[in-house]
């Protein structure tokens, strides 16, 4: 089996390729690429991200035909694709972080910051938190409800069909933190960073 | 809810960790990677390594460190300690850090700050702002503590949030290596100044300085080195002190 993450120049990728890389061992082939041909052949895709989502969207639209294998890996044949942080952000239709940008439009709404209560909360919410698994979804398999993982965002996902809500995380109001629709599963939070839980959803995704 | 963090930090010379937990069953006790793996698997929220290499010849060596570090550790790991330039956050960020901390860069060119951060995103980019006290003010010291710059510390604080830092690690020069304390006053001005979150360091001699440093300095996390050396506390013993004071913490 072929998991690709993809490299798009969205940042610092380093963590999320040797976690992957350390949950697949020698079962599993990681790639790391921008090739579309090698993403398009792939059994499963990580699409990664961080910085805002601006630079990420500008970053996808920089390599040529790059949207467009996604979109056809994701929706046109429902292969299983992983978005973390802002790779999960750009599933929506609009983003504001900088500017209003134009997201994937895979999952229906918006990306917003955080609303802080007049500074009564810091941002970027960064540390540690738990999650309130609220569907069934598989890349939780075996991982219990309330459980740590670790987050560093400002803005957050607000989809327009809640069925698509997997978990959420209790910060200055309840937070989006993870969407599962059909094929496609996005985590806000950072699973390479989350220790032996993170790896878990790692393992669970490679396993789909 | 969300936890505070208890951040072990070890610092690094050519390679090799200086002081350290020196556990009995340690292979190797100057071996940053073992280190850094006893502290992740007792529970510490994230990892930083100081980098005190003093010639400029074996400064690549915390490159190895950081991604042997990497490998091994899947929870946040900061690397600071003569960072001076976006290339150098560059790479240690390509070696797997999650985190740079910049210290004497951002005084002298706050400009590596903005444009580091528009490049790799706010979140890996940690300001160490080195003050002692002076009067009724805290000023900047650069260059491990050894140049007063005379900047006032607060106020630079603020100038760092609004220059992209996603988090500020504040040190008191006062307090550095004696044991005594935080300096809870400095912690708790610069958190009430600024909205991002503040990792407070430099002073813990005790469990109770942690607490201190969070329910009175107001810090989101808590650096701290000299405590877990030598096994004199675990991560896990200080974790559990803090929760017996109520402070959420992830156990």
């Amino acid at each position: 089996m072929n998991v690709t993450i993809v490299d798009y120049n969205s940042g610092n990728i380093s963590s999320v390729i040797n976690s992957f890389k350390e949950v697949a061992k020698d079962k599993v082939n990681i790639e790391v690429t921008s090739d579309l041909n090698k993403i398009k052949f792939s059994d499963k895709v990580v699409l990664p991200g961080q910085g805002s989502f601006k630079s990420c969207v500008d970053a996808l639209n920089n390599i040529s035909g790059l949207v467009d294998t996604l979109n056809e890996f994701a929706i046109n044949n429902k292969k299983p694709l992983l978005g973390i942080c802002v790779g999960l952000q750009m599933f929506a239709d609009i983003g504001y972080e900088e500017t209003e940008t134009k997201g994937l439009g895979w999952i229906s709404g918006k990306v917003s910051k955080i609303d802080n209560q007049n500074g009564k909360y810091k941002l970027p919410h960064i540390g540690w938190n738990q999650i309130s698994i609220v569907k069934d979804s598989k890349i939780f398999k075996g991982i219990e409800n309330n459980s740590h993982m670790y987050f560093v965002h400002s803005y957050e996902f607000l989809p327009e069909d809640k069925n698509v809500i997997s978990a959420t995380t209790d910060y200055s109001s309840n937070i989006v933190c993870s969407v599962e629709k059909e094929n496609i599963f996005g985590t806000q939070f950072h699973p390479e960073k989350s220790d032996k839980t993170g790896l878990k959803i790692i393992d669970n995704f490679i396993n789909l | 809810m969300l936890k505070r963090r208890i951040i072990p930090c070890l610092d690094v010379k050519n390679g090799r960790v200086v002081k350290g937990i020196n556990f009995v069953d340690l292979k190797d006790a100057g071996d940053p990677v073992e280190q850094a793996k006893i502290y992740s698997d007792g529970g510490a929220d994230e990892i930083c390594f100081l980098d005190i290499t003093a010639s400029n010849e074996n400064r690549d060596t915390i490159y190895d460190v950081v991604e042997k570090t990497s490998k091994k550790c899947f929870v946040p790991l900061t690397v600071g300690g003569g960072v001076r330039s976006v290339e150098d956050i560059n790479k240690l960020l390509n070696c797997g850090a999650d985190k740079v901390s910049i210290n004497t860069a951002a005084v002298q060119n706050p400009e590596v700050v903005e444009e580091s951060s528009k490049k790799f995103g706010s979140q890996c980019i940690v300001v160490a702002i080195d003050a002692k006290k002076n009067a009724d003010k805290w000023e900047i010291f650069t260059h491990g503590g050894r140049n007063n710059t005379g900047i006032d510390a607060i106020e630079f604080a603020k100038k760092m949030e609004d220059s992209g830092a996603g988090e500020l690690l504040v040190t008191s020069m006062d307090r550095d290596g004696t044991e005594v304390g935080y300096d809870i006053e400095l912690m708790s001005k610069v958190s009430s100044m600024v909205n991002i979150p503040v990792i407070a360091s430099g002073g813990v001699g005790n469990l109770d300085h942690l607490v201190d440093g969070i329910k009175l300095g107001n810090a989101s996390a808590v650096l701290a080195a000299s405590i877990f050396h030598y096994g004199k506390h675990s991560v896990k013993e200080a974790k559990e002190y803090l929760d017996s004071n109520g402070i959420p913490v992830r156990i």
